[in-house]
């Protein structure tokens, strides 16, 4: 027999749909979230940057090479806040999508592929990472906290540090039936790198003996690579930021790949 | 078991020592069948039979592990978005997207099978009418009841206009009314020419739905035919239930019902008789000297033809 004629469907089209129907979610249900990716970064600046600002700044400038503290702080904090959006990002709309809502099956039973879906997923979460920089950003500004403007860099190098980490946990969230392993995670992961990459004083403040975790410590890339460019001092070290980069890039494109696997094996089931 | 007569048209679906393994468990055991343009087909059987296994096979989510399947001429190894894309499939658990609206979970649905906004949305309000949830479309879909959310799925599958539409257990879980009001929208896309595959455990569902179906049993095919066809090649016209008083049931010997009807099965609560005349069943035990509590004689049904196939009611 001859096949009935089937209109190849455009791959390409399978990709955009996944990620037209994040955007319309987000679309229907921005109320809440929108209140807080303001208030956040502003009670952050405030207490952090001001309230404790005012106490080292008195200590002198040379500790955060000679700009205020909340201007050290800055880009730091933002690209710290946009990867804990991100890492949720990469957690409850996963658990959502295999289990609560089940809407990756949904789509599954369409000419969506586990790739398009995934897709659909991550791009949307560096969507959403670049909005939340950018208000970050805009908040950044209002409180004069920007040493240059060299400020908004911290915006693509938060969403790329978001990527980095939302990919990599979408893919582990994918194997997950419920939070339990997260809250641990989150606990004993996300909370240590939020205090412990720099964000809030340098690293070579910490004991000599573990700086070098720093490395290890992926938010560090982020941070290090944002405050460089916002204080202007990427020049100082040009190998240093390339470093940053390369190895951002590379958790990006790992943990992308990774994701689509997983995607796939458990759609595939 | 003998082969149907070749369908007059070349088949939609076509499966050939189809199997499906999950480590050393085998879901389905090389079954095979066709599915003809136009036709509806079920599955009927227990739950763990293997059905729903081979119609996520169908439905080209879930890789064939040997055999040889074809939908609409295709592999699903190779084309599975392509054939996808003309499928509508309505899950067994509710896959709706709960955090939007009902219409807006048509018109991106729509969407996937590449539909434009004002396509899918034109559609979407014409499939809302035909699930009588017109009236629903801006709510949420959280509170809608258990039927008007399989309405809406059974929408939803048919925004991209399917070719074959498949149901996995349709009705399972709905009270009566609801599934009278879905059997009465599914007949009608059987009534336009739509093709239907569809899983149930239920024996009047496949009498109410099907043209042709197979009973699995433990990832085997073991029979196949119209709900007709079966009830007279596996059971008789009529069926005389015989409920005896407690104590006597459990004691009632063999020999004192041999030679009523065509045969008979013994159930834990009641016996059940086979014969082309069912009313002079009663008559006949009475004769005896035996003293059933109720008699009731009914048609033949699908369930009869289960029991006399595997010895076991479909009940879980």
């Amino acid at each position: 027999m001859t096949a009935p004629a089937i209109p190849e469907p455009r791959p390409s089209a399978g990709y955009l749909a996944a990620y037209e129907h994040q955007i319309l979610l987000y679309l229907r249900n921005w109320r809440g979230s929108l209140f807080s990716n303001f208030a956040q970064p502003a009670l952050f600046l405030l207490a952090m940057g001001v309230g404790l600002g005012s106490y080292v700044d008195k200590g002198g400038a040379n500790a955060t090479g000679g700009v205020s503290y909340l201007q050290f702080l800055a880009p730091a904090l933002l690209v710290s806040s946009v990867m804990q959006g991100a890492s949720s990002e990469g957690t409850f709309p996963v658990l959502a999508g295999f289990h609560w809502v089940r809407r990756y099956y949904a789509m599954y039973a369409t000419p969506l592929t586990p790739r398009a879906i995934a897709f659909g997923q991550l791009a949307w979460n560096a969507t959403h990472a670049l909005m939340v920089g950018a208000i970050f950003c805009v908040i950044i500004g209002l409180f004069g906290a920007a040493a240059t403007p060299g400020i908004v860099w911290s915006v693509p190098i938060g969403v790329l540090t978001g990527i980095a980490f939302s990919a990599p946990i979408a893919a582990f969230m994918s194997t997950q039936r419920d939070t339990n392993a997260w809250n641990n995670i989150w606990r004993f992961g996300i909370t240590p790198l939020f205090l412990f990459s720099g964000t809030f004083f340098p690293i070579d403040r910490l004991p000599e003996l573990i700086r070098p975790i720093a490395w290890l410590l992926p938010l560090w890339h982020g941070v290090d690579l944002a405050r460089s460019a916002a204080l202007g001092t990427v020049g100082d070290q040009p190998l240093l930021a390339a470093a940053h980069l390369a190895i951002l890039l590379a958790m990006a494109v790992g943990g992308t790949w990774a994701m689509f696997a997983m995607f796939r094996r458990q759609l595939e089931k | 078991m003998a082969k149907p007569p070749a369908p007059a048209q070349a088949p939609l679906i076509a499966a050939r020592g189809l199997t499906k393994r999950f480590g050393d468990f085998t879901a389905v055991d090389a079954i095979d069948f066709d599915v003809a343009p136009g036709e509806s087909f079920g599955f009927l059987g227990p739950n763990g039979a293997g059905k729903t296994s081979t119609m996520r096979m169908i439905g080209c989510v879930s890789p064939v592990t040997a055999g040889e399947l074809r939908i609409l001429g295709r592999d699903p190894t190779t084309d599975g978005p392509r054939i996808r894309g003309r499928l509508g499939v309505v899950p067994q658990q509710d896959t709706l997207d709960t955090d939007l609206s009902v219409m807006d979970n048509l018109v991106i649905y729509g969407r996937y099978f590449g539909l434009t906004r004002a396509e899918s949305r034109r559609r979407a309000a014409e499939l809302l009418e035909f699930a009588q949830l017109a009236d629903r479309a801006g709510d949420r879909v959280d509170p809608l009841s258990g039927g008007m959310k399989r309405r809406l799925t059974i929408a939803r599958a048919l925004i991209n206009e399917p070719s074959i539409l498949l149901l996995d257990e349709p009705t399972t879980g709905l009270d009566p009314q609801a599934r009278h009001l879905l059997w009465d929208r599914l007949y009608r896309l059987k009534q336009r020419g739509v093709t239907l595959v569809l899983t149930t455990h239920y024996m009047d569902e496949a009498e109410q739905l099907c043209d042709r179906l197979v009973v699995m049993d433990k990832a085997r095919i073991v029979a196949e035919g119209s709900p007709r066809e079966l009830i007279e090649r596996y059971s008789s016209r009529e069926v005389t239930e015989l409920r005896f008083p407690v104590g006597v049931q459990e004691t009632l010997a063999d020999a004192q019902l041999e030679g009523i009807g065509d045969r008979i099965d013994r159930l834990p609560d009641r016996v059940l008789v086979y014969s082309d005349d069912g009313e002079a069943v009663g008559p006949a035990v009475h004769a005896r000297g035996l003293r059933p509590e109720t008699v009731l004689v009914r048609r033949s049904s699908l369930e009869d033809v289960f029991l006399r196939l595997t010895g076991r009611t479909l009940v879980d």
